[in-house]
């Protein structure tokens, strides 16, 4: 599965990042973020796009997988 | 539903904060200056001495209460990290130019959303020049600017600023002869609540921003970017709401709040290039910070050492700023003012393309 590693990214480059996995098709994938901004915004851009989004959490690692 | 939750949120939180920087006014902040991150930045510079023009000098209760608001509520939601090491120095010189710019227009994102809901016209050529310069900073972004990632830092990095805030109010409270206050009837310096109000409002405001992400420069920036708007519906929401309360004092109470204008506005100045000008450097800078001057005291609030850094590059740029002429006043702009900025848009302009193209070639 492809994964965007955007931990430690200032915002918006999280999204920049996932916009451009979503739009090159590389769904399904996954998306590393390590504060709560970049998931609720990668989320909401996901959902946007009609994606649905499962977060999981480990030592303060988001990975967010994005499916349509 | 989640979406809709947030976007309620952020815009209650706007309707509140709007009401906040009226009553602020009210109880003796200036004119339109209910919030303003760079001009309070730039009293407290002058209160700590680092400048030297005597009507700006007061160590302002709301930044404390914004850094300390956010930082308490951050640690309460387990959303405190130390983190930093994105660009430090970068990140100086992006805050310096920022502040320049603000002081060119005289006044942050916040408080031009504010003048604008005074009626003070000469804010509109500011938001002009504001969106052109968000358009430049996407333009970069999309190209891939970066700054490159953050990394874990010890606990303590993350507390320092706000444990200054805890030192700044000691100080304001305290009053020692080595902190410099504008004499009543000095300026704006000398227009201020009192002191419990204004922390308390910095407080609740600071919470508030820490909890909905409310940033002027995100809220524009995300429309253009992804068509997503819920970062600006706080930002129209606090101007509505600080519009209508402006209204409603000028006709409840015998002193204008409201005037709708150009001329003669309070702490504004009519040249309208200037006006645009300085706030395209602030609008392309805070971009490729990641955030507007609010945004930057939250997110230090939070623990992020990165933006820290900011707010001590756009205190050192109000410093400059006072201390070579560069600050404009209700006169107009100045000349080395206007030289100032565009060295601050060459530089920033430098900045972007630095981080942009020049990883490419494995920079």
């Amino acid at each position: 599965m492809h994964t965007v590693d955007a931990r430690g990214l200032s915002c918006p480059e999280p999204v920049i990042l996932t916009r451009k996995a979503v739009t090159a098709g590389e769904l399904p994938c996954q998306v590393l973020v390590d504060n709560p901004t970049a998931r609720e915004n990668v989320t909401r851009y996901a959902q946007h796009q009609g994606c649905q989004v499962s977060v999981t959490e480990e030592n303060g690692t988001y990975t967010l997988t994005l499916t349509k | 539903m989640e979406l809709k939750r947030e976007k309620t949120g952020i815009i209650l939180a706007g309707l509140v904060i709007g009401v906040i920087a009226a009553v602020l006014v009210v109880l003796g902040n200036p004119l339109n200056m209910g919030f303003c991150i760079a001009c309070f930045l730039r009293d407290t510079a002058g209160a700590l001495g680092l400048h030297s023009a005597a009507n700006v000098q007061y160590i302002r209760p709301e930044i404390i209460g914004l850094v300390l608001g956010s930082f308490l509520l951050a640690t309460v939601r387990k959303e405190f990290g130390s983190k930093g090491g994105s660009a430090p120095v970068t990140r100086f010189v992006l805050g310096f130019f920022v502040m320049i710019g603000c002081l060119m227009f005289l006044g942050c994102p916040f408080r031009m959303i504010l003048r604008l809901a005074g009626g003070d016209l000469n804010a509109v050529f500011g938001l002009v020049g504001f969106v052109c310069g968000i358009l430049v900073g996407v333009f970069f972004l999309t190209r891939g600017y970066s700054l490159k990632r953050t990394y874990q830092l010890p606990a303590l990095e993350g507390r320092i600023l706000p444990v200054v805030q805890v030192v700044l109010l000691v100080l304001l409270i305290a009053a020692p002869a080595f902190i410099h206050f504008t004499e009543a009837g000095g300026g704006p310096g000398a227009q201020h609540a009192a002191i419990a109000v204004s922390l308390v409002a910095g407080l609740v405001v600071g919470a508030l921003a820490q909890r909905t992400r409310l940033c002027m420069v995100g809220g524009i920036r995300d429309v253009v970017l992804f068509r997503e708007w819920k970062l600006l519906a706080g930002f129209v929401a606090i101007f509505a709401s600080a519009l209508v309360c402006n209204l409603i004092l000028t006709g409840a109470t015998p002193n204008v709040y409201f005037k709708l204008g150009m001329a003669g506005q309070a702490v504004a100045h009519t040249d309208g290039l200037w006006n645009a000008l300085g706030m395209l450097l602030v609008g392309f800078g805070c971009v490729l910070l990641g955030g507007c001057p609010l945004r930057q005291l939250v997110l230090a609030g939070e623990g992020n050492t990165d933006s820290a850094i900011t707010v001590i590059g756009l205190v050192a740029g109000a410093a400059f700023a006072h201390n070579f002429g560069l600050a404009s006043s209700g006169e107009g702009p100045t000349a080395n003012g206007k030289i100032a900025v565009l060295i601050g848009i060459a530089v920033v302009a430098i900045i972007a393309c630095c981080n942009t193209f020049g990883k490419k070639r494995g920079e």
